[in-house]
């Protein structure tokens, strides 16, 4: 009944597993999800911030500019840390900044911006979080880099000082 | 002071290990009996320990910040009762439970069986003290529950508020029993091929301990899932998560060795596969530590995520298992070609039936489990594999299962036909009426739902019957399966008729359905030592025109800063209502969900009721002998 | 276009009661389905997490939009990856996952019938 071919194999199935959890254990459990993508930018139909007029995705991304789709809150701590990030991104022309308001209420907003100031070329209001859900987001902070109607890259997370020059980088190998 | 005895003590243990050895491998050449010396090092071992985790229970009493567990996991306005469960309600905390258990049981075994031969003993001995030095160097070296901190802190981080629970307290302290409970078998195992021991004595003999874990890790799964029920706020209690699957691989292994032992004791057939499932059953639980500690696993109760003790639980878990391999090769014969015979109707049948279910319904949740971790390294996919997975596979395979446990008791040894084909006839005609009848009401998949519930209903009757025929022979056996079936009905039914709603409500509004009017009355806050509350009060409606007042909770905890949520549930014999009230961001209204779960408290009973049926087996032998 | 619209809106209106009880259903069995990708092993469903509540929201609005429940799935599979779903997909990477306990069954039904039964 018993073969050497039985343990043999046993004895490879094993290694086999230990190998696999071996290299699992290295991997971090925490999802990072493929942040470059080449995906169309989702069309939406979104109440502007300011107003309550009705801005459209079609019109806002069409320019042979890079588009900075920001998603971020007055309740989102991390927002405040990023925020001085955006300022700087700002004084660059070649980018333009769309502000994703996720979920707030519109007074917390105003003064946020107030008080850091507005790095925002439109911002449009996200009230229920629907259109960010279109977009693949998980919450906020969270960014996409827009190139031609086009999703470049993802951030996950607050902007730091290295996505800033990453940002800044890609963009130079273009112009 | 507790602590630094405490730390002392670990040494010492880890010193008598080495004694131990020393003199088991010393006796194994010389004497005829065992040498008194070597059992009372493993009580002095186990005293050690004892001693070292009465140190960390006492710097947690103390509020000792010193010590590093005590700081990263307690905190001075915890009540005492989870000051001293915060004990092992941590990785470092746990892990020396374990130790204790693990001499303890080392112990009871040299005590317990000294009708054995000596060399059986000797060799058990040694092999749990591998493990049991595994252990003590894994605590020393990467996770010592007493390291010292300087300067000391005022304050300690605190315990997780939804650890905080009398189900949870006691939770890990039972499931360690039947976890440890099996290192006993596993060790056992290798010894008694070592020796070539496996045979009718040996079965008989570690019966006791197979029983004992079985009914330990059944007890603590339970509590596991008590506590998932009203502590995460879900209304479910079984949510096919890893660390639960974990805990259930090992039940799975175990009730099969449960069973195929009862072969083996009656006669010598069946052994490899035994030895097989002794080696398993621990090896699994061993896994189960592993995937929990090391991190490897996303799940909702993942505790440290430290690679390098993921490291080491590893490599010390596939040394076990290459050992056990090895010695399953070269000492183990096979041979029992002489009492192979049964015809294919018997009780033998029946018990290869029941092992042959198991060990799939293991694979299932096996593979469940640890596919998604393959897949990842070997393609960078990531896929989840959750309930449906769960359901598509094992419940179809349930139905043939359900009936063969139904009739396979009542079968003869070696050979037999089929008894009181009326009764059985009667019984599958009976509760596929009332199946179909209830099952006719809902508008669910009518086809397996039906089928299924009449197999869980035969089984009902059949255990049932069985009591009024058999009286006490075989109680607990009746008990346990009785249970089982009461179980699956239970679970069946709850899922059938639950009635859950989920909806954002303001105070003073009213919620309605077809079936009930929920009443949003007012909210209180109430200010307790540890956590700040705020409870809501809910008038529900029913259609009978009855009402229950619900008073869900939202717990701010202080420390760590935590916003928890408490259902409330109204339990009665036939139904829970469960509700849970919800904080969101933002709004003035709180999401609020409510639940009507039928036959809950039942799947708690079942539950008792299998494992009690256990317990009583577990005396059955004394009486007998 | 606008006729069209008004008449679908009417028609919801009118189907309003009779099929809300039915998404409601559908809609508590999609979320179920569904990982809660930022919460440590739970449900769309179980969840109250910001992102589980959008995507609840989502749901309820692509089923008013008369999406089927596999549509739905593709929907999010395609924004969020196969990660999301509880349910795997059976295609080339799963085949193991879905194939190995059933052999491993059959297998299982083999030797024990070799070994026990099968004499000569």
């Amino acid at each position: 009944m018993k073969s050497k071919f039985v343990p043999l194999i046993l004895i490879f199935i094993f290694s086999i597993t230990f190998v696999i959890f071996f290299k699992g254990l290295k991997n971090s459990n925490i999802y990072t999800p493929n942040t470059n993508l080449k995906k169309e930018v989702p069309s939406f139909e979104l109440k502007s911030f300011e107003n309550n007029s009705i801005i459209i995705s079609e019109k806002i991304f069409t320019d042979n500019k890079y588009y900075l789709m920001n998603i971020w809150a007055s309740w989102c701590v991390p927002c405040k840390e990023e925020h001085k990030f955006l300022m700087k991104l700002k004084k660059d022309e070649r980018i333009e900044l769309i502000g994703f308001n996720y979920k707030d209420n519109f007074t917390n907003a105003s003064s946020f911006l107030k008080d850091l100031g507005n790095p925002y070329n439109i911002i449009v209001s996200d009230k229920d979080g629907t259109a960010s859900i279109e977009w693949g987001a998980y919450g906020v902070p969270e960014s996409f880099l827009v190139y031609q109607n086009k999703i470049i890259k993802r951030f996950i997370g607050p902007i730091n000082n290295e996505d800033l020059l990453e940002i800044q980088k890609i963009i130079d190998e273009i112009y | 002071m507790a602590s630094l005895i405490g730390s002392y003590s670990l040494s010492f243990g880890l010193f008598f290990s080495i004694l131990i050895i020393f003199f088991s491998v010393k006796n194994l050449k010389d004497a005829e009996i065992l040498d008194k010396k070597i059992i009372t090092f493993t009580f002095i071992q186990f005293f050690f320990v004892v001693i070292s985790f009465f140190g960390l229970i006492i710097s947690f009493i103390n509020s000792d910040f010193s010590n590093e567990t005590v700081f990263n996991h307690s905190h001075t306005t915890k009540p005492l009762f989870y000051k001293i469960s915060g004990t092992w309600g941590n990785h470092e905390g746990s892990l020396l439970l374990w130790l204790l258990v693990l001499t303890l049981f080392i112990s009871i075994f040299l005590i317990k069986s000294n009708q054995q031969p000596k060399k059986y003993r000797i060799f058990t001995l040694l092999f749990q003290q591998i493990i049991i030095v595994g252990f003590f160097v894994f605590l020393i070296k990467t996770s010592s529950p007493f390291n010292y901190i300087f300067p000391t802190p005022n304050e300690g981080l605190g315990l997780n508020p939804i650890l905080q629970d009398p189900a949870l307290a006691i939770h890990p302290p039972i499931l360690y029993l039947g976890y440890v409970g099996s290192s006993v078998i596993f060790s056992s195992a290798l010894a008694a091929m070592v020796t070539s021991y496996v045979s009718k004595e040996w079965a008989k003999h570690i019966k006791q301990w197979v029983l004992a874990s079985w009914v330990f890790l059944t007890l603590g799964i339970l509590l596991g899932s008590i506590w998932a029920y009203y502590e995460l706020g879900w209304g479910g209690f079984w949510f096919w998560d890893p660390v639960e699957n974990v805990s259930l691989m090992p039940w799975f292994a175990l009730t099969t060795l449960l069973h195929c032992i009862l072969v083996l004791e009656k006669k010598k057939i069946l052994t490899s596969w035994a030895m097989i499932l002794s080696i398993a059953t621990f090896a699994l639980s061993m896994s189960g530590t592993f995937l929990v500690r090391s991190g490897i696993l996303n799940s909702v109760h993942t505790f440290a995520n430290d690679p390098e003790r993921g490291l080491f639980i590893l490599i010390f878990l596939f040394t076990l298992i290459f050992l056990s391999i090895f010695i399953f090769i070269f000492f183990h014969s096979g041979k029992e070609k002489l009492e192979n015979n049964f015809f294919w109707l018997s009780k033998e049948t029946s018990i290869l039936v029941n092992n042959w279910f198991m060990m799939y319904f293991l694979s299932v949740v096996l593979i469940g489990t640890i596919y998604p971790i393959f897949l990842e390294v070997l393609t960078a996919n990531k896929i989840s594999v959750g309930p449906p997975f769960y359901n598509k596979l094992i419940l179809p395979f349930l139905i043939p299962f359900l009936i063969a446990m139904a009739i396979g008791p009542n079968l003869n040894w070696v050979k037999s036909d089929f008894k009181d084909k009326f009764y059985i006839t009667i019984f599958l005609i009976i509760s596929f009426l009332l199946s179909a009848l209830i099952i006719r009401q809902f508008d669910i998949n009518f086809l397996i739902n039906t089928i299924l519930v009449t197999s869980a209903f035969f089984l009902f009757f059949s255990t049932s019957r069985e009591f009024f025929v058999k009286k006490f022979r075989n109680l607990s056996q009746n008990i346990a399966h009785f249970g089982f079936s009461l179980l699956i009905l239970s679970i069946l039914f709850n899922n059938i008729f639950s009635n859950e709603v989920i909806t954002n409500l303001k105070i003073g509004e009213t919620f309605e359905t077809e079936k009930f009017t929920i009443n949003f009355e007012n909210v209180e806050q109430e200010d307790e030592k540890n956590f700040k509350a705020i409870i809501g009060k809910f008038n529900v409606q029913n259609l009978d025109g009855s009402s229950d007042i619900l008073n869900p909770e939202l717990r701010i905890y202080n420390q760590p800063n935590i916003i928890t949520s408490e259902a409330d549930i109204k339990t009665n014999l036939l139904t829970d209502k469960f509700m849970t009230m919800n904080y969101v961001q933002n709004q003035e209204y709180f999401n609020i969900r409510y639940q009507v779960k039928p036959f809950m408290i039942w799947i708690w009973v079942s539950v008792i009721l299998i494992s009690f049926g256990g317990f009583l087996s577990f005396f059955k032998k004394k009486y007998e002998v | 276009m606008k006729f069209i619209n008004i008449f679908l809106i009417v028609a919801i209106i009118l189907n309003f009661n009779f099929l809300k009880a039915d998404e409601i259903k559908t809609e508590n069995k999609i979320a179920k389905n569904l990982r809660c990708l930022i919460c440590q092993g739970q449900s769309v469903y179980d969840s109250d997490s910001e992102f589980a509540i959008s995507l609840k929201l989502v749901i309820k609005n692509k089923i008013q939009e008369g999406l089927s429940e596999d549509q739905i799935y593709n929907f999010l599979k395609m924004k969020y990856g196969e990660w999301i779903l509880y349910d795997p997909v059976f295609n080339r990477n799963t085949y193991f996952l879905w194939l190995l306990p059933i052999l491993i069954f059959l297998a299982g039904g083999a030797i024990i019938i070799k070994r026990f039964y099968n004499k000569k």
